[in-house]
């Protein structure tokens, strides 16, 4: 017992060295094109952590959306024609190292602030007994998709308006140069993978009702799919070629959770307060279109916003 | 090893968090390229988001508090949706300046 606590013990402090050291020198590193990579592979040792601090469904979202994702956008703003591009700290490295000494402190003052509080958050504000509480009337059995659905739908609802608040403001942008090049061996390869990344992204949805998974997870398996079309060669990325579709895809997600929660407040229930009895399909209706939403939201940041044709 | 299960793990992701979000601040402050100051910038976000998750964290024997894990779920999605706009914003501006 006391071997495999200690096991343990080894396990966090070197997740931990590698977390950090990575994360230094993605900030660190001169050159951009690295500093990128470092990022991705950051990401992924992180849902590592939220894994082993029994985060699985945190685990899933980083592994799509914080690495993957977020590497394929980074990704996209290297240019084609420059082979590296160097950032130093442009201060002087007296400055940089006071300012680095400044942040250490400000970081230990808030660690002694936060770990000074920290014995009494079991008593004060967790909320997760109320969770368990209310559990059997969500709808769903899986703890985390009962607050983001139920409990603190109204959270869910603005972080969707939050991602079409951005989709808007990309598309309102206009056209971005392409930085990427199409290569068409990748269209053996998406034959492959998208049918089963849309199943994949199928079967997350569902699960998520009663384990970890759930629509966000989802809509970035399908924004996943819709890059590897797109650099494939696919100029529509496998979404729809006629641009009300588009728009009505992207407000979809938004749309039919502000339609549920207004409906519901016009029966009488009160704003998302779903009825015990129909609650599980109502949550469905609202994370199958917001995967799809989110899917295409994604997938439409990286393409720079607006679908266009290759210019041949 | 005897010393080393000693180390509570919150004590140790709460510190770790708390590092990366002052690393991060560090870059997103003296970092003169947007990309880089992107970068940055979700470090100091993971940092966040992974102080929250060790204080949700009770222990290999209870199930963690599931209110910060749907917290940082929706900080992650938001995080990238900004994201994805500040990288736009950067490729229009390097397509303007370009011409």
């Amino acid at each position: 017992m006391n071997l495999l606590d200690g096991l343990w013990g080894v396990l966090d402090l070197l997740l931990v060295a590698v977390l950090l050291l990575l994360a230094m020198a993605a900030v660190l590193s001169s050159d951009r094109r690295r500093s990128m990579m470092l990022f991705i592979v950051f990401g992924l040792v992180l849902a590592l952590v939220w894994a082993r601090l029994h985060a699985p469904d945190i685990a899933l979202a980083e592994a799509a959306i914080g690495a993957g994702l977020g590497g394929a956008l980074l990704m996209a703003t290297l240019r084609r024609d420059t082979h590296q591009q160097t950032d130093r700290f442009p201060q002087h490295p007296a400055l940089v190292w006071g300012a680095g000494v400044l942040v250490m402190v400000l970081g230990t003052a808030i660690a002694w602030g936060l770990l000074s509080i920290l014995p009494t958050v079991e008593q004060t504000w967790r909320k997760g007994a109320a969770v368990d509480a209310q559990l059997a009337f969500s709808g769903v059995s899986h703890p985390v998709t009962a607050v983001l659905l139920n409990f603190r739908a109204w959270d869910t609802l603005l972080e969707l308006a939050v991602l079409l608040a951005a989709i808007l403001g990309i598309r309102a942008l206009g056209y971005v140069r392409s930085t990427y090049v199409t290569e068409a061996a990748f269209s053996q390869l998406a034959v492959w993978l998208v049918p089963l990344l849309i199943l994949m992204a199928g079967y997350i949805l569902w699960a998520g009702a009663h384990s970890p998974g759930g629509a966000f997870q989802a809509g970035a398996l399908l924004a996943g799919a819709g890059i590897l079309l797109r650099l494939a060669g696919y100029s529509y990325a496998g979404l729809p070629t006629a641009r009300w579709l588009v728009r009505l895809g992207l407000v979809a997600g938004t749309g039919v959770f502000l339609l549920v929660g207004l409906g519901l407040l016009g029966w009488g229930q009160g704003f998302l307060h779903y009825p015990v009895a129909y609650a599980k399909w109502w949550i469905l209706l609202i994370e199958m279109l917001a995967t799809v939403s989110i899917g295409m939201t994604l997938t439409l940041a990286f393409m720079g916003g607006i679908p266009q044709k290759e210019a041949a | 090893m005897a010393g080393l299960s000693a180390i509570n793990p919150q004590f140790l992701y709460v510190c770790a968090g708390i590092f990366l979000f002052a690393i991060g601040l560090w870059g997103t402050w003296l970092h003169a390229h947007y990309v880089r100051k992107i970068i940055s910038l979700n470090v100091m976000g993971a940092g966040v988001f992974l102080t929250l998750i060790a204080v949700a964290y009770r222990g290999e024997n209870l199930p963690p508090d599931p209110v910060p894990h749907a917290l940082v779920l929706t900080g992650i999605v938001v995080a990238v949706s900004a994201t994805a706009l500040a990288l736009v914003i950067i490729r229009r501006l390097e397509d303007a300046t370009d011409v």
